[in-house]
């Protein structure tokens, strides 16, 4: 069978499945208040989406920056990295936003609840990116960085021509798992009012009271995120996928 | 080349690995260093090439003291070749990437005179039709050999070769000692550790048996293979070679 068909299937079943629970517990559908709300939602899902794209820049550059932390050699900055690290994955998301927002942001006068959510979800994701970023870059043998010492490479040549073009080989997988988890995260950010696709879906159901005909709507726009960057992350993997 | 240890030690931590080891090679163009596993020939031959640096003692070629400091270390390997037992190649780069990689980088090349000179020697080895190859797609043997051809391209004074066909079968160990037996016919001088002994008596103008951290017996082939009287050295090649 191929695979195609096989995900069909499997589709289709999960499908039947839901349907048979909705079929009991006799829910009555009512689409045309949310229909009236629809553009409120498709906003929430731009805002999303732009969210997304600037978070995923940010934790990209912030796990980097917290991958060389997390290597040096400097006892100081090593710290540092692992304790950033271990407390932003050793702490609910929910807590963080809350802290950080209206405590950390409004210490120093930061009130823009974007770029506030942007940076809080970034230093989150970041501290995740850091440990697949440092893990990378470990993998790569002692072999190889002997091969670009013994043709005369500088150690910066060697981390760019050798070492990170192997890693990042290594890593793209994760990290495309690892940003999918950022876009579902960014729904949090409604508890600091952040008017995203999901604060758009609460308020939508507290007008109309249809709360299904709300969050279904959610879930199908976050997958339209994450299926196709779950794709891609597997056209890569396959892709680089080579022996030594 | 005329190499001339004097009183080189390298310790890992507590374990000693080379002990003051001597030896005064004279003027030849091909060293072959035999011997135990663990005796020490890998460990000197990666300071011979520049990767690391002894604790106490002096090496000199034709002369010259090797450097002890990182960057003059650099531009001294940048002089030399060397060639590991495996995974010498960049694997996200194809063969012919690989070889021109040192050229361009740290030869100072541009890629059409890099593609330039690294074409004759590619077709002399009969490794031209591999060069778009990466190295997952090649065998053992190639991949040994475009390790010793990308050590060749920039032109060294001398090959480093750290038991270049211990991972290789033997069909593909012929197929690399017959080319670095070519390259001696050329003229290249190296310093080999191997334990093909067959090839070590043909290929050598000197041979040293190290063991114990120490050259134990150093001369032509024929006196260290047939008519060494250094008891360890006659009982090890007595349980080899046969």
């Amino acid at each position: 069978m191929p695979r195609w068909l096989a995900h069909v299937i499997v589709v289709l079943l999960f499908a039947a499945l839901l349907a048979v629970a909705f079929s009991r517990v006799n829910y009555a559908w009512n689409w045309t208040g949310v229909w009236e709300y629809r553009e409120k939602l498709l906003q929430g899902f731009g805002v999303t989406v732009a969210l997304s794209v600037a978070s995923l820049v940010a934790s990209t550059l912030i796990g980097m920056l917290a991958a060389l932390l997390l290597g040096s050699t400097n006892t100081l900055l090593e710290a540092v990295g692992r304790v950033y690290v271990e407390l932003i994955r050793g702490t609910p998301l929910l807590v963080q936003l809350l802290i950080g927002f209206y405590v950390v942001a409004s210490a120093v006068g930061l009130e823009n609840r974007y770029v506030v959510g942007v940076l809080l979800l970034s230093l989150f994701s970041g501290a995740y990116m850091a440990d697949i970023f440092r893990g990378g870059l470990a993998a790569i043998p002692q072999t190889q960085r002997d091969s670009a010492r013994a043709i005369g490479l500088t150690p910066w040549q060697s981390f760019r021509l050798v070492i990170l073009p192997q890693a990042i080989r290594l890593v793209l997988p994760a990290v495309a798992g690892q940003f999918v988890s950022l876009i579902k995260d960014s729904s949090l950010l409604s508890v600091i009012a952040v008017a995203e696709f999901t604060l758009a879906a609460q308020e939508v159901n507290a007008f109309t009271y249809s709360t299904l005909e709300s969050y279904l709507p959610l879930a199908a726009g976050y997958l339209l995120l994450t299926l196709p960057l779950s794709a891609v992350s597997r056209l890569l993997e396959r892709r680089y996928r080579y022996e030594a | 080349m005329n190499l001339e240890i004097s009183g080189l030690v390298q310790r890992f931590g507590a374990t000693t690995v080379l002990d003051h080891l001597e030896v005064r090679t004279g003027d030849v163009r091909s060293l072959v260093l035999v011997g135990p596993s663990g005796g020490g020939k890998s460990t000197l031959l990666r300071i011979l090439a520049g990767l690391d640096v002894p604790v106490a003692g002096s090496v000199t070629f034709d002369g010259e003291p090797l450097p002890r400091d990182e960057s003059s270390l650099r531009a001294y390997r940048r002089t030399v070749g060397t060639v590991f037992q495996a995974y010498n190649l960049f694997p996200h780069l194809t063969a012919m990437e690989n070889l021109l990689l040192p050229l361009v980088h740290v030869h100072g090349l541009s890629e059409p005179e890099a593609q330039a000179r690294v074409r004759e020697p590619l077709e002399r080895f009969h490794l031209a039709q591999h060069a778009h190859k990466r190295p997952a797609e090649l065998s053992g043997g190639q991949k040994q050999r475009i390790a010793i051809l990308r050590a060749l391209v920039v032109r060294p004074r001398r090959l480093f070769l750290d038991e270049p066909t211990s991972a290789l079968d033997p069909e593909m160990t012929a197929e690399v000692l017959e080319m670095i037996g070519e390259l001696k016919d050329l003229g290249t001088q190296f310093v080999l550790v191997t334990h093909e002994m067959g090839f070590a008596r043909r290929a050598a103008d000197v041979v040293a048996y190290i063991g114990d951290g120490r050259v134990l017996a150093h001369g032509p082939p024929a006196a260290i293979f047939d008519t060494c009287d250094v008891s360890s050295v006659r009982s090890f090649f007595a349980k080899i070679l046969h």
